[in-house]
This record gives structure tokens, sequence and C-alpha cells, in this order.
């Protein structure tokens, strides 16, 4: 187990090595000046410019001095945010990120199971053909139409009701999380229905269902003690990278619900080519996945013994 | 296809749940008793360092917490800020400031203060992006290029409240210069305490303007407070403001009025039916914006040829443009460079000096491409490519321009669309035939358009080279004389019609909601717009 450890991990390193260097190579291949604005600006001060941020050099050099700083856990000052440093944006605004996706993915997980272990009870019968409907729907809508609708939903509602009663945007409180955390874990959880119906209704024809119903187990009993829970286990194996991916994809329901969130950035740099906040960001969000990979690699060993005598 | 489904399905949700009508929520953005107001800013000002902000919402927020010598009122005249009285000749001008205007430390304001942020702003190694705002100033340029050390400059402390500006050439419009955002004040001390990070956090500024920051949260929220330093305070009604929201959203930013929590928003061509639809109050103003076409005159480029220029002016109309293609309100027709707020010697510029429009005459235009073609020796005249940006009603624009030259005068237009930084290069590099370009005014004179075209403005992005309109620009520039100045700039807008330089196509206007109780806030063509300093919320 820890040799199987420490080699997923080695190969994490390199995973993330390998973004970093194609993340720069396409980054410096984009067309474009990240220096350039509105307004000219003379040589003088254009050279002062790229003496700042380092474009004086040749990218190799770049490329090797970037390296270095990313070893020592510096990413450098943003080209937008002129005074920030991009680990500062990541620390800032990670955890709201991580916040917000967190909130989606409890949503997502719950919903998922239980609405796929109800889609899987009712096989072929009408609450299965409706929610089998509806995550249709939230697969194949993408969020930034049900982040207007969900938002556009709030707004309707406080007018009914006369007040402000839920935030329609911003962030702060737990009220502010919960419309844009749901809207952001909907696509998941209709991923997850789907996934945790087929998995019930392999289960429903295993031989250790058919002894349980032989015995007189309880349809309830036998629905969480012996279904759900072998069930669950493709569910989970999803989870670790879902959970990287909406932590980190939730740009659309950042802007919409004006939230301080790190998708902003890490979309916007990349139309700003702010080169330091692209590659600090992407790095960051490619750690963080290869990690979450890694990590429900070695949770599946504890969790199913079969993985483990491989 | 997939994308303009879903556009179209939010749409049709989004009209229909719009077209549900409730009562009106209570609104908290303005509240009288505590007299603050709530609002929303579209993006996070990149930093707070007037010598080197050069973006919308940073000056929107400078402009509320600091004050430079001089300031607008709200019909957009010069008044007293920091300086009480000013003089110019021209060989310079003295300021004379005010004794009792401080910082929000509670220490004076001095003419130290200008001269350190000047010669900072002015420092190679600062890289200010608009140095070149200085450069009337004497050695203001040299500094700038590195060739002479920043205490050459031309600007000398008599006394703590007196500062002497020495020109390098004459100038007739420094004092609408004095109140631009680059102007401000800075403090020495306070500026090298802060080891790099000035404008950086609410703390790492010094204020010395109606109001202070106290808490700025990145890409989430900006709290303004009253400054009870400020030497006018007692004009200064708003105890508040608070930007608590930042999106760029502009649906999020309805939703929020709607809501009833900020007092501002400014809406686009999609919002603005959704706010007609909720009967809300809609305003709109001119933003001082000229939009245009400009063509490349680089060698090779067809756009070099007099006729084919002359054929396009004389089909496209710029009345059709506004109202069919933008089709939302506040927008005036494009006439001139020049827009029609700018003043001229007594009455507004373009009343004193009418720009000459085209006569919208297909047979005439016609005649000018048969020219155009036989002086380019072509058969036909090859697709023209159009630069343009890549938000939707940029691509309709450009769409138009398409249709309309290939059913008057069946010229290809090949549209070319570029992400914001990709437009810039190609258009710098010269890699296009017309590129769709505008221009805001920095401060309040005609020469914040007027040398747009000239041989040496590295905005002049089609290298248009032309010794008349040089000369006249020059004399726009140094003359102290008005009547010189603006005939000079007549003669200018006459050129620019005549040589067909550039394509004018609309000014722009915005249109946008304000809460109703809130009144005072004035809506500026340069500095902080809008501007909430002498607002007031009413019961």
């Amino acid at each position: 187990m820890l040799a199987y450890t420490i080699k997923r991990l080695l190969a994490g390193v390199i995973t993330v090595w390998f973004i970093a260097t194609a993340t720069f190579i396409a980054m410096h291949s984009v067309p474009g000046d990240p220096l350039m604005n509105d307004k000219a600006v003379t040589e003088e001060i254009r050279k002062n410019l790229e003496v700042k941020y380092g474009l004086d050099k040749s990218k190799p050099e770049q490329y090797f001095i970037f390296m270095k700083n990313m070893l020592a856990g510096d990413f450098g000052i943003s080209f937008t945010q002129q005074n920030r440093k991009v680990n500062d944006i990541i620390r800032d605004h990670f955890p709201v990120s991580a916040t917000l996706g967190l909130l989606a993915v409890f949503f997502a997980a719950i919903g998922g199971i239980v609405w796929g272990a109800l889609t899987a009870l009712y096989r072929n019968r009408l609450p299965d053909i409706i929610i089998m409907f509806l995550v249709i729907l939230g697969i194949s809508v993408p969020s930034f139409v049900f982040a207007a609708l969900g938002q556009l939903s709030l707004v309707k509602i406080n007018q009914l009701l006369g007040a402000s009663v839920i935030p329609v945007a911003g962030w702060g409180t737990f009220a502010h999380m919960l419309v844009p955390s749901l809207v952001l874990g909907l696509g998941t959880m209709a991923l997850l229905t789907r996934l945790m119906r087929s998995s019930m209704l392999e289960i429903v024809n295993e031989d250790y269902i058919k002894t349980a119903k032989a015995k007189g187990l309880s349809p309830l009993r036998i629905f969480f003690k012996h279904q759900l829970r072998n069930a669950i286990l493709p569910v989970l194996t999803v989870l670790g990278p879902q959970i990287a991916a909406i932590t980190t994809g939730g740009f659309v329901v950042e802007l919409v619900f004006a939230i301080p969130g790190l998708g902003r950035y890490f979309v916007q740099a990349v139309q700003q080519l702010d080169y330091t906040v692209i590659m600090g960001t992407t790095v960051f969000y490619g750690a963080f996945l290869v990690f979450m990979v890694i990590l429900v690699d070695i949770i599946y060993g504890f969790v199913d013994p079969r993985v483990r005598l491989q | 296809m997939r994308p303009k489904f879903f556009l179209f399905l939010t749409a049709l949700l989004a009209g229909f749940v719009t077209s549900l009508s409730f009562a009106k929520v209570e609104s908290t953005s303005a509240n009288f008793e505590t007299q603050t107001i709530t609002l929303a800013l579209t993006q996070e000002p990149p930093q707070l360092n007037s010598m080197k902000a050069t973006d919308q919402v940073s000056s929107l927020i400078l402009g509320h917490v600091m004050e430079g010598l001089l300031s607008y009122d709200r019909r957009g005249r010069l008044i007293p800020g920091v300086a009480e009285k000013w003089e110019f000749d021209a060989s310079g001008g003295t300021f004379w400031l005010r004794k009792d205007a401080k910082w929000s430390d509670g220490k004076p304001v001095t003419a130290d203060d200008f001269l350190f942020a000047w010669q900072t702003a002015l420092k190679p190694e600062t890289a200010s992006e608009y140095s070149f705002i200085f450069y009337s100033i004497e050695n203001a340029e040299a500094i700038n290029q590195g060739d002479k050390p920043a205490e050459a400059l031309g600007v000398t402390v008599i006394d703590d409240y007196t500062l002497k500006v020495k020109f390098g050439s004459p100038i007739g419009y420094f004092d609408k210069l004095a109140a631009y955002t680059t102007f401000f004040p800075v403090r020495r001390d306070f500026f090298e305490s802060r080891a790099g990070r000035y404008g950086a956090d609410a703390k790492d500024l010094l204020y010395n303007g109606p109001f202070r920051l106290t808490a700025w949260t990145h890409s989430a929220s900006l709290k303004m407070v009253k400054n009870e330093h400020y030497w006018d305070k007692d004009n200064i009604t708003l105890n508040a403001i608070n930007a608590d929201y930042i999106t760029e959203d502009s649906r999020s930013r309805l939703n929020l009025y709607i809501d009833g929590k900020i007092v501002h928003t400014r809406l686009d061509g999609e919002t603005y039916k959704d706010a007609l639809t909720q009967r809300q109050r809609i305003r709109s103003f001119t933003t001082g914006s000229v939009f245009y076409l400009e063509y490349n005159f680089r060698d090779g480029r067809v756009t070099r040829n007099l006729n084919l220029r002359k054929a396009i002016q004389h089909v496209f109309e710029p009345e059709e443009f506004v109202n069919k293609v933008l089709a939302t309100p506040g927008n005036l027709p494009g006439r001139s460079l020049f827009p029609v707020w700018l003043g001229g010697v007594e009455d507004k510029f373009r009343r004193e000096y009418k720009a000459k429009e085209a006569k919208i005459d297909v047979s005439l235009a016609r005649e000018y491409l048969q020219k155009a073609i036989q002086e380019l020796g072509v058969k036909k005249i090859p697709p023209l490519v159009l630069l343009a940006g890549n938000s939707p009603t940029s691509a309709k624009q450009a769409e138009y321009m398409q249709g309309v030259l290939k059913e008057k005068l069946n010229i290809d237009v090949k549209i070319d669309v570029q992400t914001f930084k990709q437009r810039l290069a190609k258009m710098t590099s010269g890699d296009f035939d017309i590129v769709a370009a505008g221009w805001g005014p920095d401060f309040d004179d005609i020469m914040t358009f007027g040398d747009l075209f000239a041989s040496w403005n590295l905005n002049n992005r089609g290298r248009y080279n032309n010794p008349e309109y040089d000369r006249l620009v020059r004399i726009g520039m140094t003359s102290t004389d008005p009547q010189t100045r603006m005939d000079a700039m007549g003669k200018l807008q006459d050129i620019l019609y005549e040589e067909a330089v550039i394509l004018p196509q609309y000014e722009q206007g915005v249109i946008y909601l304000m809460h109703p109780k809130l009144k005072g806030v004035v809506r500026r063509v340069v500095g902080a717009d809008p501007d909430f300093r002498r607002a007031r919320v009413v019961k």
C-alpha cells in the first residue's frame, strides 16, 4: 500500500510538471501581448514593463526562472492586479470557491444518491421517467442558463414576499451560498443520479440480494444494508475528480452571483493574457485535481478490500 | 447551433419569468437616515495608485477618495480643488493651494506632495502608461525617457502652498490636465513606507478626497466612508458608499437593482428590454466616447486609396447604424472625430465648426469606386479585412458593414474577430485594412481627440501621415489663443472628412437605472463617473 501510494504521488508530481510546461508553452504561443492596453505606450515605458515582469529575457530563460520560483512556491505578481502576488490571489479566493464547491458537491451527492436510488426502485415507472427527464435536462443544459434562471427566481420570490429575503447575489452568509451552490452542483447531481441508477440496477440482480430476499429481510433493510452500500462505490470514484472540477469550474456561477472566487481569475486571466495568474491558477488547479484523483484511489483501497489485493 | 439554442432557451424562460409581475421589493440600497448608498462595480480596480491608474473603475474610486489641484463642478466646469486659485501664461503657471486641505491622517496637503507624485509618475521605472499627460511640463519627456533625472522636472515648490510649473512648450489647456487622476498628490513618506505596495489595499493608500477607503475585500467589496479631514466636508452629505458587489454580468446587476440592493446599474441591449418590462425608469447619458472605423495607410494596403475610402464614406449612413444596429437609446450618429460635447471658443465646438456630412449617394460612391479600381490597377477591390472585437455587439456592427459594402459597392469584407489583447496586437502590427476602434476622452479639451491621427501618435494605428494635419495639431497643442486653436481644429475636422481618414460611426450613449431617491449624482464624460461626491438621499 505504501509503495503504491509513493508511486502514485511520484507520477502525480510528473503530471503537474507536465501541466506547468504545457501551459507555459501554450500561453506563450497565443498571439497577443499581455502588456498591451487600450492606450499605446512609448518604447521606453514598454521596456520598463518588460523588465518588471521579466519578459525582456528569452523564453527558455523565462521558463527556468518560472520553474525555479514555482518550486519555491512563488508564482510572481499579477499583470492586471499590479500590486498583488498570484499566491495572495489564490490564498484569498480559493477558499471561497472551495466553500461553494464543497457545498455544491454535498448537494450533488445527497441528491444524486437519493434520486438515483429512487429511479432504480421505481424502474420504468413514472417517478423514474420524470427524474430521468430532469437528469437529462441537468446534464445537457449549461450552468449559465441555470444560474440566470436561479437568480431570476430569487428576484421573483423576493418580489412575491415583498422583501429581500434571500440575497440574489453577493457573498458572506449561508443564505448567499445556497442557490449558487445548488446551481453549481446540478450537473454533478444529474451525473451521479445516472451513475447511481445503473449501479443500483446492476446490484438488484446479484445473488446476495436474492439471498437477502430469501432470508425474508425487510425491503428497507435490503435497500440500505445491501443495495445502497454496494452501489455507492462507483459514485465515490467519480466524486473525487468532481470535487476538484466543481471547486474550480464555477466561473459562470461566480460571475452571475458576484462571488469573489478563484474561478473568475482563472478564466479572466486567459482573456487578459495575465501570464503569471494563468500559470499560478493552472498549476494550482492541476495539482489539486491530480491530488484528488490519487486521494480517491487510496481511499478506494480502504473502502473496497478487492482493490487492496491487487 | 447549441449555444444559440441555449441562449434562445434562456431568453424564452427569462422572458416568461420576467413577465410575471409582482409587487416591488422595498429598496435598501439608499438609506435616508444614515445617508448610505450601495453600489455594484463592474470589475475589481487593478490597483489604486493614482500615478498608474488607467481604467474606469480605478478612476471612479480614486475620484471619490482623492482630489487634484482642480476639480469639476456638476456641469463639468473647472472649479478649485486643492488649489484655491491658479494663473497661467505662455511660459508656465502657478497654483496656490488652500491651507485647509488635509490628508486622512490630518497632515496638510502641500505643494511637495504634487511634485513628488508627478516626478514619480514620470520616472521610467514606474512605467506609468499615462506619463505622456505631463509632457507639456519642461523636461518631462526627457525624464520619462530616462535621459534626465526626475529632479530636472520644470516644477518648483515656492513654499508649502505655492507650486510653480514651467512649460516646455506653450500649452493652452494645462488647467484641464491638472484635474486628471495622474496629477493627484502622493505623500512621499507614506509612499515610501508602503515599500512598493502603494495603492494595493485600503490601508496602503492615504486619502485627501471627500471619502476614504476603509475596507477593500478583493473581488468582493470596497467600502468608502466620509473623510472627516476633507476641507469641504460640510458640503458632503453621504456618510458611506458601499460597493458591495463586483460583477461584469449586467443581468446580475439588473437583478440586484430590482431586488433593491444597488442604487445604479448600466444596461445593455439585452437587459434594456427586461428593465422596460419591469417598468423601470430608464435614463440615458452620452459617455463622450466616439467610435469609428480606422483605415490602414501602410504601404501596399488598398485602403491607402482615397477614392476607395470616399466610396465607403458615401454609402455609410450613421443614423441608420445608430437606430437599427445599436438600437438602444442614447447613442448619437457619428459625424466627426470630435464629439458634440467638446467646448469651442465660446459655445460648443461642433456648433461653431459644423462637421461636413457625406450625402448618401450610391451612384456617386460607385464613381469613386471605379476611379479607385483604375488607380489601383485591379479588376475588383480585393476582400477587405475588417478587424473587430469579440463582443456580440462588435460582431453585429461588423456584419452590418459587411452587408452595406457588399450590397452597395460589391466589395467583399472578411471579418476578423479577435479577443481584446489579440486585436490590439494586430492593430499595432498593422494586420488589417479596416479596424473598428473608439476613443474616450482623458481630459476636457479638444486635444484629447485632436492629436489622435498625428504622425507621431502611437494610437494612430493605421499610420495616417499628413504634414498639414501634424501642423494643425501643433497649433492646437501649443497655441494659447482659443480662437487660433479652434480654427486649427476646425480645419483638422475638414481634413478628416475630405481625406476620409476615419469613418465616424457613433457617439456612445449609455442607458442606466438610478435610484429615484438618490439626488445630485453627476454623470461625467471626464473624471469619476458616476460621481456620487455631492449626492444625497432624499426622503
